[in-house]
């Protein structure tokens, strides 16, 4: 008996391994995201995800409704940009029932994708340097300019995060006076905000320190495990379904696809900079072109507004993708004639990003894999949906 | 016979009339309570949405830290206020019980958003809690979906009215065998086991759910998948030639 305690004891000493849990009430997870991480002294042997504390049977009760109804669920997928989520599901429906959408409605809709786009991507931001340390500055900065865009959404829509705006062949309702304005000051003064947010962040040394060479993502395994967004063209690899789909009006805007070269958390970092900027000179675009007079929603889906039970699509399968902030949002419908939809799938950009996190992380520090995890910007709710 | 209860009132107007002199009259109570409640140090615990407007509710635009409420800890032994944010899942009911479980005396919770109070929109979901408050005692409801900061903060004045209204003498947590060690549920195989805590809640006797909010809609079973490949009898859509990328990293 005496024995085989020493050869147990032994053996710990041996091994040295410590198996750690992060989550799922942790100030870095992002919400209620846990990890299962192996470590040899302070460094990752391996890191299990632990998933599901937010599942909220999104797709079930979507088919249980009928197709403008899960329009308010889908704000709730991904929380921080709702706008761009009521993008992608209007899409698969418009392709389904073959809706066209008024010129007008298009300008407004790609004016709110890259709205929320800058929301997400300063936020994300903010958090990244959150977990890194500096905490909650940055988060006071990002918050602030965000709110200067939630005041748009709440002109525009009456709610500030969950939007519900969009609508199949259009959005709710039209421009408020003086909406185009506000937008215009806004995107006029959010360079400034973000040389000021670079002149403190990018070259600074412990941000270079920590973030550079960290979690670094092969553009090979980014592509082979289905990793879209940000995360993908930080490694290195051109693709934004903006320019390869070209849907809605993006073809008629000049905006280039920053790239970043090494893939690690920096190169991630600064990507959603760069983006932010890209999406500046889209919004300028759209607001220079704005159709001043139009309809705001197809003429064929005008009935469904308040009746929206009434609208059946044809017998088919539709699916369609936009590049949300996180990646691509893809929404699969298929529809049997009924006013519910069949099936209803959403391919969630951050639950697909998240399936590398243990590639990334294996061989740092476990303080590394709190900022490669912050770096891969999740939402849970669209991961759990 | 009864004895007259020793309490010892200061009238208002004496109170104001010595404080124009520099002489603060008050109860020990009234210093306690208004230390209590103007330092309630929350715990840093997102679950979903309503956390987004939680932090934007600490950050400078609607600044809880005028509440004395901006210190968010992230353990519960060091916290005195649990904000609920957001929807509570049969997964996560078990630790949200454990962590109050863990917090100190005296404890708060706040339910922010609809999810929390009784499961929300959400409410249909098979892996949803309906309401938090079946497992823990709550203080106060926040609706909304998500409630706005200035909720929020609305909120966090009426528990402050709440912690002004206490006593020393009448606390709970003064008194001698007091047990709030709520039982955390586990997770069985129909949902959580118990489905609730009857110290603390209910299920109402009447259900007036159906004369309230009326006929609910009946969807039926959908037992028979679309025939896809089948010819349409009306025309099927056009798929539109952009939503197809040759080289996609991703498929459906």
């Amino acid at each position: 008996m005496e024995k085989t305690f020493a050869v147990k004891n032994l053996s710990l000493v041996d091994n040295q391994t410590l198996e750690i849990n992060i989550g799922p009430q942790h100030p870095s997870t992002h919400g209620v995201f846990r990890m299962n991480v192996v470590l040899d002294g302070e460094t990752i042997v391996s890191l299990k995800p632990v998933m599901g504390y937010l599942h909220r049977n999104h797709e079930q009760i979507a088919e249980n409704m009928s197709y403008t109804s899960s329009m308010p669920y889908t704000d709730r997928l991904d929380y921080f940009n709702s706008m761009s989520n009521n993008f992608g599901y209007a899409l698969t429906v418009e392709k389904l029932a073959n809706i066209d959408v008024p010129e007008k409605a298009e300008y407004i809709r790609v004016i709110m994708a890259e709205l929320t786009r800058l929301v997400n991507h300063v936020a994300v931001i903010g958090f990244l340097l959150n977990d890194l340390g500096a905490f909650f500055t940055p988060v006071l900065y990002a918050f602030r300019e965000r709110e200067k865009i939630l005041d748009i959404f709440e002109d525009i829509s009456g709610a500030r995060m969950m939007c519900n705006y969009f609508r199949f062949g259009g959005v709710k309702r039209d421009l408020p006076a003086g909406v185009l304005d506000t937008i215009k000051d806004v995107v006029k003064k959010f360079p400034s905000f973000l040389e000021e947010f670079e002149a403190l962040l990018t070259k600074n040394e412990i941000l270079c320190m920590r973030c550079q060479n960290v979690g670094v993502l092969k553009p090979e395994l980014a592509i082979s495990a289905g990793i879209t967004g940000p995360m993908l063209r930080a490694s290195g690899v051109n693709y934004d379904i903006r320019k390869i789909d070209n849907y809605s009006i993006y073809k008629r805007f000049d905006f280039k696809i920053p790239l970043g070269q090494k893939g690690d958390v920096f190169d991630r970092y600064y990507v959603r900079i760069l983006e932010m900027r890209e999406s500046l000179k889209i919004l300028e675009q759209a607001l220079k072109d704005f159709p001043t007079s139009g309809d705001i929603i197809s003429k064929k889906m005008t009935p469904y507004l308040k009746n929206f039970r009434n609208f059946k699509p044809p017998v088919g399968e539709a699916y369609a993708r936009v590049e949300c902030p996180k990646g691509e949002l893809g929404f699969y419908v298929v529809s049997d004639g009924t006013p519910q939809p069949w099936r209803y799938h959403v391919r969630a950009p951050s639950l697909i990003n998240l399936t590398i996190l243990e590639d990334l992380c294996i061989g740092h520090k476990v303080a590394d894999a709190i900022i490669i995890l912050g770096s891969v910007d999740i939402v849970l709710g669209e991961v759990d949906h | 016979m009864a004895l007259a209860q020793n309490i010892s009132t200061v009238d208002d107007g004496l109170k104001s009339e010595l404080g124009k002199k520099g002489i603060v009259v008050t109860t020990l109570n009234e210093l306690y309570n208004w230390g209590r409640r103007s330092s309630i140090w929350p715990m840093q615990f997102g679950l979903a949405c309503c956390a987004i407007e939680m932090i934007a509710t600490a950050c400078a635009r609607y600044d809880i830290a005028r509440f004395g409420a901006e210190l968010f800890r992230a353990s519960p032994r060091q916290s005195d206020l649990m904000i609920v944010a957001g929807t509570v899942t049969k997964k996560m009911a078990p630790n949200v019980v454990r962590l109050y479980n863990q917090m100190a005396e005296p404890k708060y919770v706040i339910t922010m958003g609809a999810c929390a109070i009784a499961g929300g929109p959400f409410i249909d979901g098979v892996n949803v809690l309906r309401g938090i408050d079946r497992y823990i005692p709550v203080d106060v409801h926040l609706p909304g979906c998500p409630p706005r900061p200035e909720a929020l903060l609305y909120g966090l004045m009426e528990l402050q009215k709440k912690i002004d209204g206490q006593t020393i003498e009448t606390t709970e947590w003064y008194q001698k065998g007091l047990k709030r060690e709520f039982p955390i549920p586990e997770y069985g195989p129909k949902g959580l086991i118990p489905k609730f805590n009857p110290e603390i809640w209910n299920p109402r006797e009447e259900d007036h759910r159906r004369e309230r909010y009326g006929q609910p809609i009946l969807i039926g079973k959908k037992t028979k998948a679309p025939n896809l490949d089948a010819p349409p009898a009306a025309p099927r859509p056009v798929p539109a030639p952009a939503a197809t990328a040759p080289t996609s990293p991703a498929a459906s």
